[in-house]
């Protein structure tokens, strides 16, 4: 199947889970990139069981923040 | 050596002065050359989701969709920028932390002092904190 990754089309096996394409892809920091597929963001959770299709589109966000204090929203966990 | 167009400048300037007292972030997207030299083209203003004074994460959707129109334009993500409303324009010891990215350029914006804001650029790596010059074009 034909997908397009990050704005690149790719050539994948059919069937493909977005956590293979995350290693695949050699995606560093993954607990830190948010993905979408289509424009749906997906929860980590749906990494796992989500299979990719011919012509979807796959996009990898990297978490952007900062602060003067640590955190306290769950940074990992968009 | 980092090029920005200062009607860039003055739009990250304005719209970090009006989300004061929070921080105010957003996107850098623009094109690199042979040289190592970076140039700006264009600044994202993007919605601070903390809506904090110390603390900034920007909005994942707002983040895809300047993924999609920077590559629209030819341009790649350079980095992020955010705003220090009441401290030096430097990374902090959790912006180093959350710099995930060391090929990324940050830049900070401290409006510390008023109507003296300062802007400035640099590349993160672990605890490593490099500051690279700005130099502003016309137009
Ligand atoms: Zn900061």
């Amino acid at each position: 199947m034909t997908i397009v990754v990050a704005g690149e089309r790719k050539e994948y096996a059919d069937g493909l889970t977005v956590e293979e394409l995350i290693e695949a892809e050699k995606v560093e920091t993954p607990q830190y990139v948010t993905v979408t597929v289509n424009d749906t963001f997906l929860s980590n959770a749906e990494r796992a069981s989500r299979s990719l299709q011919e012509g979807d589109i796959v996009e990898f966000l990297y978490f952007m923040g900062g602060g003067t204090i640590p955190s306290l929203c769950a940074s990992n966990d968009l | 050596m980092i090029y920005l167009h200062l009607k860039e400048y003055e739009k990250l300037l304005a719209h970090a002065v009006k989300c004061l007292p929070e921080e105010a972030c957003g996107l850098l997207g623009g094109r690199k050359d042979e040289t190592g030299n970076t140039y700006i083209e264009v600044v994202y203003l993007l919605e601070n989701i903390d809506h904090s004074q110390e603390h900034f994460s920007l909005d994942p959707r707002g983040q895809l969709a300047a993924v999609k129109e920077m590559r629209a334009n030819g341009w790649r993500p350079l980095g992020n920028w955010h705003s220090h409303p009441a401290s030096p324009s430097r990374p902090s010891e959790e912006d180093k932390r959350l710099a995930y990215d060391s090929s990324a350029l940050y830049m900070i914006l401290s409006l510390m002092e008023r109507g003296a804001p300062v802007l400035n650029a640099f590349r993160i790596e672990n605890d490593h904190v490099e500051k690279e010059e700005i130099r502003y074009i016309q137009g």
